[in-house]
């Protein structure tokens, strides 16, 4: 995973609320067995007017001029809800957004997000709509990100985002998650030697 | 201080006490899909690493499996790809699969309980955002991505922060005609698609005793759909006659001593939860969906809201995109509303149970003209069973379609799909934009009003009376 310490960047904004995994990366798109190329179809059934996709939606943001080359993206709350499939943060990535500002994400997705080094900054409705409004008046205006000090920084005023502190860590190193975890892996031994006389019953198949 | 359900199977899996927030919890049971798994096993391959676990690993195929056929060659190659590829992979890491012919082969929240893989107390992970659905046993069950997927095989752990608690009681009496899809869409309606972010939900309550598993494994599914990391309900009587005797359900000595570890894990009187919510069963009438949010939902009686008299501007909006993609108009009452398909399955609603309650609804009746439905049983079992019970016959009587088994047209990976402006009364989980077919529009309800909604072909009351046939 590719570490993350500050971007900047063009920001998108995205108005609706309860942006579902199904709306990032529709399902016909899931059927593939590699982790690669799922950018071209994000947002696919509103970005493009039919269903091949090869014909643009002008009114959808990501085809209006400097907003083809957002990297930040402004969401609204329950960013991600829905379906857990990873797909969503893969197809978002591929694009080329490596950062993402909304009120609330959903869970899942904000776990995924964090394991393809994509930075989610969480912050209160009211910075959010400031936010909004100033991408309004700024088309194409930068946007910053500073994961050290955790704050987001646009049109001169700077916000704060709450990371709890092993995902602050990973997304700051580029963590191997399961090398992390691999060091403990005595640990894991002794529980599973504990529980085949605590619960015996487990593990049947 | 007591403990709640959640805090002492936590407790139980815990390897490695946090590192921040973060703690390292073991995962007793490993359930694996066809969709979210290659990349995982891929990875593993490239960085030499075997799955530690193999006999805590299930896998199935059912996100884009046919349910036409079980020949598959006759399946699309993109979707043939994926189901080749879990063969290979079960194969070569030592993995029990239910693969696409197998008889036992469903959805992978249908295949657990029944052959008793999802018991109480255990920690149950899938790449699957409706894995809450094992919580109906008093497991802690939730949905990972891919790359903790990969995680989990290796490590048979995962780095997780503890969620946050919620009890929601509901006491009472349930109305005639309401079941627990109407309570679950009624909690998604009172707390909203992110009121539950955060928390694992533990449902509780007189009318939740009342509940079959089948009914609670309804309840907890949708969990997702309100936010919430997992939803749980304690185990007791009904549960411990539901496990015992299932395949892998523990037997001889193993039965008493696991009973009474699972009799210990119900909330303590006195624990603490984070949110309580209470609501009282009278109060539920049966639910339907009226835009492209599960939160966006009212009762059957009920007319489709004007978004110009919702305070929040966020919410106005929303709903305003939702009338325009649904093509309604606000005012109009939801039994006005005409529908083209019909959609009875899903890891929500395809239990046998479910199909039970559909058949004794169009029992001797005809869908109506122009309406096209379909059962797709949740797994073979299921598919089995309702056949021995004549199910099948009576629903292919009435004119409705009788599948194999699969998620099918809860979020159409294969070719079960909506066409474009198509409307469906579904008893799925989710009625977002596309989800069943692109440009397709969905009414989420239960089973039964699915099923009366191919008879009449428009949304109905499951209330009033109707002819006996």
């Amino acid at each position: 995973m590719q570490p993350f310490k500050t971007h900047t960047g063009v920001a998108a904004p995205l108005d609706r609320v309860n942006v579902d995994t199904d709306a990032i990366i529709p399902k016909q798109f899931l059927r593939k067995i590699e982790k690669a190329g799922f950018g071209r179809h994000l947002f696919h059934e509103w970005r493009y007017s039919d269903y091949e996709g090869t014909k643009e939606n002008p009114d959808f943001v990501l085809n209006q001029g400097p907003f083809r080359k957002a990297t930040v993206l402004l969401a609204r709350d329950n960013f991600g809800c829905g379906s857990s499939r990873e797909h969503a943060p893969w197809a978002l990535a591929d694009f080329g957004f490596k950062v993402i500002i909304a009120p609330s994400f959903a869970d899942i997705f904000y776990n995924n997000c964090v394991k393809n080094g994509i930075l989610l900054a969480r912050l209160k409705s009211q910075e959010v709509d400031e936010i909004f409004a100033f991408a309004a008046k700024n088309e194409g205006g930068a946007v910053s990100a500073d994961l050290p000090s955790q704050t987001v920084t646009a049109g001169g005023r700077v916000y704060k985002f709450p990371m709890d502190a092993f995902n602050k860590e990973c997304l700051l190193k580029g963590l191997d998650a399961i090398g992390w975890t691999m060091q403990f892996k005595d640990n894991i031994s002794d529980y599973e030697n504990k529980m085949k006389s605590e619960r015996p019953w487990i593990s049947r198949v | 201080m007591g403990q709640t359900m959640f805090d002492k199977i936590w407790q139980d899996h815990l390897v490695r006490e946090s590192q921040g927030d973060t703690s390292l919890i073991y995962i007793d049971l490993h359930l694996v899909h066809e969709v979210t798994s290659p990349q995982a096993f891929a990875a593993l391959r490239e960085n030499k690493r075997a799955v530690r676990c193999p006999g805590k690993t299930v896998a199935t195929m059912d996100h884009n499996v046919s349910t036409r056929t079980k020949d598959i060659s006759q399946v699309e190659m993109t979707s043939r790809t994926q189901m080749e590829a879990l063969s290979k992979n079960a194969k070569d890491f030592g993995i029990k699969l239910y693969d696409f012919a197998d008889k036992d082969q469903g959805i992978v929240h249908v295949i657990g309980p029944e052959q008793g893989l999802t018991l109480p107390g255990m920690t149950i992970v899938c790449g699957d955002s409706h894995t809450a659905t094992h919580g109906a046993f008093g497991s802690l069950a939730f949905g990972i991505g891919t790359s903790e997927v990969e995680h989990v095989l290796a490590t048979q752990t995962l780095q997780q922060n503890k969620p946050k608690t919620m009890l929601i009681n509901i006491d009472g009496k349930l109305g005639q005609g309401v079941v627990s899809k109407d309570i679950i869409l009624y909690i998604i309606g009172l707390i909203g698609t992110a009121g539950g972010t955060g928390y694992v939900i533990e449902y509780a309550g007189s009318a939740i005793r009342e509940l079959s598993m089948e009914a609670r494994m309804t309840m907890c599914n949708m969990s997702i759909e309100a936010g919430a990391r997992a939803g749980m309900i304690a185990p007791d009587e009904t549960t411990f006659n539901y496990i015992n005797g299932r395949d892998f359900a523990p037997k001889g000595a193993d039965w008493p001593k696991a009973v009474s570890y699972w009799k210990a894990l119900a909330s303590d009187k006195d624990a603490a939860f984070d949110k309580v919510i209470n609501i009282k069963a009278e109060h539920i009438k049966p639910m339907v969906t009226w835009g492209t949010s599960p939160g966006q939902v009212t009762s059957v009686d009920g007319v489709v809201p004007d978004p110009e008299s919702m305070k929040d501007p966020v919410e106005r909006a929303a709903a305003r995109n939702a009338l325009v993609y649904m093509d309604l108009k606000p005012g109009t009452k939801m039994t006005d509303i005409k529908i083209d398909k019909v959609f009875i399955g899903s890891c929500t609603n395809g239990r046998i149970e479910d199909l039970r309650a559909a058949a004794q609804i169009v029992l001797g009746r005809r869908v109506a003209p122009g309406v096209e439905a379909m059962v797709v049983p949740g797994s073979g079992r299921v598919r089995l069973q309702a056949q021995k019970e004549g199910l099948d016959k009576i629903f292919t009587d009435a004119g409705l379609e009788w599948r194999f088994a699969g998620c099918s047209m809860c979020l159409g990976m294969n070719d079960d799909q909506l066409k474009k402006g198509e409307r469906c009364a579904s008893c799925s989980n989710r009625n977002f934009e596309g989800r069943q077919g692109p440009g397709g529009r969905t009414h989420l309800m239960s089973p039964q009003m699915a099923a009366l909604a191919a008879l009449e072909g428009k949304i109905t009351d499951i209330r009033i009376p109707r002819p006996t046939p």
